[in-house]
C-alpha cells in the first residue's frame, strides 16, 4: 500500500521544475556573492579572488556615506522593530487572551492593513501625512513609518506562539495568588519568548530591507543602506555594490536561519 | 481554520480581559495615526489643486482624476473624451503582474508539490529553502537579477561558451525581464499556499481515482486540482496584487518603456515634474482595485470553508 501510494504520488517532471526552481531562486545571489570576490575594476571579467572591495567599502571615497547610511539603517531596524515588537505582543495579549470582544474583527483588520495596502499606496500615503501635518522629512519620518509597517511582521509569529501556549501555567499562578501583573510578566512573556525573538528578527529584517517607503518619507541628505544602494546602482553596478550587498544577504540569512531554529526547537518542546 | 486565520483566529482564554483596551491602545493609536489617516488624507489629496514644485493647494478640484480619464485636447477646451496613456499604463501592469503569476504557478506549483510530498520531517527544511531568498533584501535581489541577465553578464557569457549563442541575448529592459524579477520578489507566496492545501489532500482519493483507471494526469487535472484549486487561487493572487504595483523590478529591469503603476506614481512625488494629487489618485485608483480583489478573494474563502463544513 504505502509503495502504491508513493507512485500514485508522483508526477514525472515535477522534481525538475524543483530544481528549476531553486535555481532561479539561487543562482542570482550566489553569482553576485561570487563576484564580489573579485579583484578587477570592471563588472564583467573575473581576474581572481581578492577582499579589495570590501576593504574599500571600508575605506574607500564612498566609505563614509555607507557607513552613515548603515549607522542610520541599523538603528533604525533597532528601534522601530524594538517597538513594533513591544506593541505587537500587547496587541497580541489583548487579542488572544483577553476574551471576545466586539472589535476584535476591526482590530485584526487594523493590525494587517499594512499586509493588504500596496507598499507603493502605504509610501504615498505616509508622504503625504507627514507633509500635510508640517512634519519635516528625515530620521524620525522613516522611524514612524517603519514602526508601524512592522507591527503586524512582528504580530504574526507572536500570535501564533500565544495561541499554542496552554493558559494553565497562568491559571496555576493565579491560583497562588499571583497579580495578573505577574502572571503576565513571570509565566506568560518567558513562555513566550520564543515568538517574540522570532517577531522581532522578522520586523528587523523588513525594516533593513525596506527601501520604497523610506524612499518617499526620507529627507534630503537622510540615506538608508537601500536607497544609497539604489541611488548608486542608478548609475550602474559598481563592484563596491556587490560587496555591500552580499554582507547585507549574509545579515539577512543569518538573521532568518536564527529564527527558523529558534522556532524548530520551540516545536519540539 | 483558514477562515479562523482570517480573523485572527479565536481568543484562547480571558485573564487580562480587563486590561483588553489598554493592552490594545498601542496597536491602534499607532496604526490608525499612521497608516489609516494616511489613507485618508491621500483620498483627500487626490481632490485638491496641484501646486507647482509639488504640494498642494487646499482648493477642491477634480483635475486629477479628469487627467487621469480624459483627454480634452491640446489646449484643454475639447468635452471630454478617454484618455489611454494612463489606462494603457495600468493595464500593462496588470497584464506583467498576471504573467508573472502564471510563470510563478507553472514553476510554484510542482515545487509546492514536491515539497508536500517529502517525508514529514524535513518538510519544513524544504519550505525554510524557498523562503530564505524572500527575506533578502528585495533590491538586492532585484540588482543581483539584474546583474546576471544583462548583455556581458554571467548568463550570456555562460550561453555562448557552451556555444548555444552566438550572440548575447537582450533580456535586460524587456517584458520578460520584469516578469522574471517579479516572480523572484514574489514566488514564496505562490509556494506556501498551495504547498499548504497540498498537505492537507487525503491521496487515498488519488489512489481510488487510480483504481478506477484513471491516468496519473487525469487524476492531476480532476481530482488534484480541485481539490487544492483555494490554495492555487491564494497563491494567484498574493503573487498578482504586490507585481501590480511593484517598483523596482519594473524600474531597474523595465527601462523606460515597460513603465508601470508604480513608476507612474513615483514619478509625481519626484522633482519638479511633480503632481502629487495626481500621484494621490491613481495611488487611490491602484488601492481600489487591490481592496476589489482582496474582498473577492475573501468570499471566495469564506465559500470554500461553508463547503469544507457541509
Amino acid at each position: 500500500m504505502t509503495k502504491r501510494t508513493h507512485d500514485i504520488r508522483r508526477y514525472p517532471g515535477f522534481l525538475p521544475m524543483t530544481i528549476l526552481c531553486l535555481t532561479l531562486l539561487y543562482a542570482p545571489l550566489i553569482v553576485v556573492t561570487i563576484y564580489s570576490f573579485n579583484s578587477s575594476n570592471s563588472i564583467t571579467n573575473w581576474e581572481g579572488l581578492s577582499l579589495r572591495w570590501y576593504v574599500d567599502v571600508f575605506t574607500g571615497p564612498e566609505a563614509e556615506k555607507f557607513k552613515r547610511a548603515a549607522w542610520n539603517s541599523f538603528t533604525i531596524a533597532l528601534i522601530a522593530a524594538t517597538t513594533a515588537t513591544t506593541i505587537a505582543t500587547l496587541a497580541a495579549t489583548g487579542m488572544i487572551r483577553a476574551g471576545q470582544f466586539k472589535l476584535r474583527t476591526l482590530s485584526f483588520g487594523l493590525i494587517s492593513l499594512p499586509l493588504m495596502v500596496p507598499e507603493i499606496v502605504t509610501a504615498v500615503a505616509t508622504l503625504i501625512f507627514f507633509n500635510s501635518i508640517g512634519f519635516v522629512r528625515g530620521y524620525t519620518t522613516i522611524l514612524l513609518a517603519h514602526i508601524a509597517f512592522c507591527i503586524p511582521f512582528a504580530y504574526m509569529p507572536i500570535s501564533a506562539r500565544m495561541q499554542g501556549v496552554e493558559d494553565t501555567y497562568e491559571q496555576a499562578a493565579l491560583d497562588l495568588y499571583a497579580s495578573k501583573r505577574q502572571a503576565f510578566t513571570k509565566i506568560l512573556l518567558p513562555l513566550m519568548m520564543p515568538g517574540i525573538i522570532s517577531g522581532f528578527l522578522l520586523a528587523f529584517i523588513i525594516s533593513l530591507d525596506d527601501f520604497i517607503i523610506t524612499n518617499f518619507v526620507k529627507g534630503a541628505g537622510v540615506e538608508t543602506l537601500p536607497t544609497a544602494i539604489f541611488g548608486a546602482v542608478k548609475q550602474g553596478i559598481k563592484p563596491n555594490i556587490m560587496a555591500i550587498s552580499t554582507m547585507l544577504l549574509a545579515v539577512s540569512i543569518i538573521m532568518v536561519t536564527i529564527s527558523y531554529f529558534i522556532s524548530k526547537s520551540d516545536n519540539k518542546t | 481554520m483558514a477562515a479562523g486565520a482570517a480573523s485572527g483566529g479565536s481568543a484562547r482564554s480571558d485573564t487580562y480581559k480587563e486590561a483588553r483596551t489598554w493592552l490594545l491602545m498601542p496597536s491602534w493609536i499607532v496604526l490608525s495615526l499612521l497608516v489609516l489617516a494616511p489613507v485618508v488624507m491621500m483620498l483627500i489629496y487626490s481632490f485638491l489643486t496641484k501646486e507647482f514644485r509639488g504640494g498642494v493647494i487646499w482648493e477642491f478640484s477634480t483635475a486629477a482624476y479628469d487627467q487621469f480619464f480624459c483627454s480634452r485636447g491640446l489646449f484643454g477646451d475639447e468635452p471630454c473624451s478617454i484618455e489611454w496613456t494612463y489606462i494603457q499604463i495600468f493595464w500593462r501592469s496588470i497584464w506583467q503582474a498576471a504573467a508573472a503569476t502564471l510563470l510563478s504557478l507553472v514553476i510554484g506549483f510542482p515545487t509546492a508539490y514536491f515539497i508536500a510530498t517529502r517525508p514529514e520531517k524535513i518538510r519544513p527544511l524544504w519550505v525554510f529553502l524557498i523562503t530564505i531568498p524572500y527575506w533578502v533584501n528585495l533590491l538586492i535581489r532585484t540588482v543581483s537579477m539584474k546583474f546576471v541577465l544583462r548583455d556581458q553578464g554571467p548568463l550570456n557569457d555562460f550561453l555562448m561558451a557552451t556555444g548555444l549563442i552566438d550572440d548575447p541575448l537582450r533580456i535586460v529592459n524587456t517584458n520578460f525581464a520584469v516578469q522574471l524579477g517579479l516572480f523572484y520578489s514574489y514566488l514564496p507566496f505562490m509556494v506556501l499556499p498551495i504547498y499548504a492545501s497540498v498537505e492537507r489532500y487525503n491521496f487515498s482519493m488519488s489512489e481510488a481515482a487510480a483504481d478506477l483507471y484513471a491516468s496519473k494526469w487525469t487524476t492531476l487535472r480532476r481530482i488534484l486540482l480541485p481539490a487544492v484549486k483555494p490554495g492555487v487561487i491564494a497563491g494567484c493572487i498574493l503573487v498578482f496584487v504586490p507585481s501590480l504595483g511593484s517598483f523596482l523590478a519594473p524600474d531597474l529591469l523595465g527601462g523606460a518603456k515597460n513603465f508601470m503603476i508604480g513608476s507612474l506614481i513615483e514619478e509625481q512625488f519626484k522633482g519638479n515634474a511633480g503632481n502629487w494629487p495626481f500621484g494621490a489618485a491613481a495611488a487611490m485608483i491602484l488601492l481600489s482595485m487591490v481592496l476589489v480583489i482582496l474582498m473577492i478573494l475573501a468570499r471566495q474563502q469564506a465559500r470554500a470553508q461553508k463547503g469544507a463544513e457541509a
